[in-house]
């Protein structure tokens, strides 16, 4: 790996929500700090509950932190909104637009021409296995084309660094292992900087940098484990004993989290 | 998709079955008429209906004209009406809180009770008509694009933020086209509500007219020509709402491709379990 600038800091980030109607405050993430370079990929892992989707909205900017600070490239922007690719849990594609329009969607909003953002978009069509389907309405694709369309229209957004949120949590297990594959594949050419979230380990471990393990309740980061197993990385790489061994070493803590 | 083979299974399934069943109840009904003595007057065999469709086409394409006029301006006026009531509900929760509840309330006020003061204030002439006439169908099309300006995803409305988008962009790419089902589904129901309304309104205070020509009919008695009206408005109803229909199929293709595929989904099962 080579040594990049630090795209993402989340410093001493702590969230808590006011009580509704005079009821107890409720604390979703206390000091939660973590760190990721130029072109990393990098995992959180917590069970549910664990305010793994109030940090995201944090880093998003769709939510303010109680306190503490988001730094991007070092510095604290005044919005993070529209500066982070953000991909939620569900695909969200508009069922109104084709999957090529759906894919532009970002492209559209930084002003670009339809024309010229289909140009961009199709020139992806075949590296996200979306070819033939550029005219379809959503509802005719598959889960797995789904989530390739919604990721499609994050990396189109053009943004450095992206939030994916489960992305492949509501597929089969058969599909999300050929998505993970191929997630690994088209990273590996243009390496953004990624900021993945899920509650499966072995998912964790295969596509990551680093993972960090959050606990709940108040969410807060109790381990970081760093992966260091040679890239590229193909499905046979979960059969070795360091994988396991990562793995063993990231189940303790979430066991002990969702006992807690 | 549209392949001959499809489209004649698709003749064969949806447009053949409720085409031979009016087939049979025309029948059954003229057989009734002609082998049970019936009285004219009393219930007109369909082929006398239709011969009266025929001889009096003048007069019910001149009185037809009068309540078409009617039922478009009454619509359009319902159309604007409830599009812009919707609009000011949404665009505020504390107007919402305010004016829903009369909303509500104003639907249990019969709107027949009322056409006769709105005759006292208008007159005879094409006011109350519309009048009437909006106020019954301005309901369906408020309520359901109340809920459709409510139906966008709020995770579709957050990733828009993330992207950038301002309030205006949100609703042209998200909230509106997410409201459109919604209203043309409240389009339909207000288009048969229509024509209820042209012709309570014509029976209060009117000169010209389907509905008066009802009034002036029943007063002789002539019950075949009285179907003969009836067969006329209801074409009217229907054809306002296939146009309505037509305008969906071709605004939002989407909506109906997409839904399609899971009806025909669902009518194939059975077919492959036998």
């Amino acid at each position: 790996m080579q040594a990049t600038a630090t795209k993402l800091t989340v410093e001493e980030v702590s969230k808590t929500y006011r009580g509704a109607g005079g009821g107890e405050n409720v604390a979703a993430l206390r000091e939660v700090g973590i760190e990721i370079a130029g072109g990393e990929f990098v995992s959180i892992v917590g069970p549910s509950g664990c305010g793994k989707s109030t940090l995201f909205n944090i880093i998003a900017g769709l939510v303010k932190p109680s306190s503490g600070r988001v730094l991007l490239d070092g510095e604290q922007p005044d919005d993070l909104l529209g500066k982070v690719g953000y991909m939620p849990q569900r695909d969200m594609l508009m069922p109104w637009r084709t999957v090529l329009d759906n894919t532009t969607l970002g492209l559209e909003l930084n002003g670009m021409r339809k024309r010229e953002a289909h140009k961009v978009a199709l020139g992806e069509f075949e590296r996200f296995g979306l070819a033939g389907f550029e005219k379809q309405w959503p509802a005719k694709l598959s889960g797995g084309m789904k989530q390739r369309a919604a990721l499609l229209r994050t990396f189109l957004a053009g943004r450095e660094l992206m939030l994916l949120d489960e992305p492949f949590g509501a597929l089969d297990a058969l599909t999300r292992a050929q998505m993970q594959e191929w997630l690994l594949d088209v990273w590996q050419e243009d390496r953004k900087t990624i900021l993945f979230v899920t509650h499966d380990v072995e998912e964790a471990v295969y596509l990551s940098d680093r993972v960090y393990v959050m606990s709940g309740r108040p969410g807060r980061v109790s381990l970081s484990v760093d992966v260091n197993l040679p890239r590229p990385r193909h499905a046979e790489v979960t059969m070795t004993p360091e994988f396991l061994e990562l793995k063993q070493k990231l189940l303790k803590p979430l066991e002990e989290a969702v006992h807690a | 998709m549209s392949s001959p083979n499809h489209r004649l299974r698709r003749f064969s399934e949806r447009v053949l079955p409720p085409l031979l069943f009016a087939v049979l109840v025309v029948t059954l009904w003229e057989l009734y008429v002609e082998l049970g003595n019936v009285k004219e007057s009393t219930l007109p065999p369909p082929t006398a209906v239709a011969q009266a469709i025929w001889d009096d086409r003048q007069l019910l394409i001149e009185n037809a004209w009068v309540t078409i006029k009617e039922i478009l301006l009454g619509f359009a006026l319902a159309i604007f009406v409830g599009v812009g009531i919707a609009s000011i509900i949404r665009a505020s929760r504390r107007i919402e809180r305010a004016v829903y509840p009369w909303l509500v309330v104003s639907q249990m006020v019969p709107i027949p009770a009322i056409a006769p003061i709105l005759v006292i204030w208008f007159g005879f002439d094409l006011r109350p008509k519309v009048l009437v006439i909006a106020l019954v169908s301005f309901f369906p099309i408020a309520v359901n694009t109340i809920d459709g300006l409510r139906a966008a995803e709020p995770e579709l409305l957050n990733l828009l933020r993330t992207l950038k988008a301002n309030a205006w962009q949100r609703f042209r790419k998200a909230q509106l086209p997410a409201a459109l089902p919604f209203l043309f589904s409240g389009l339909k129901v207000a288009a048969a509500f229509s024509v209820i309304g042209a012709v309570f309104a014509e029976w209060v205070g009117a000169s010209e007219g389907l509905g008066y020509l009802i009034l002036v009919l029943n007063n002789q008695t002539a019950t075949t020509e009285m179907f003969a009206v009836i067969v006329v408005l209801a074409s009217i109803g229907i054809t306002l709402f296939l146009i309505v229909s037509l305008i969906e199929r071709l605004l939002l293709p989407w909506y109906y491709e997409s839904r399609e595929t899971e009806v025909e989904g669902l009518e194939l099962e059975p077919e492959e379990i036998r």
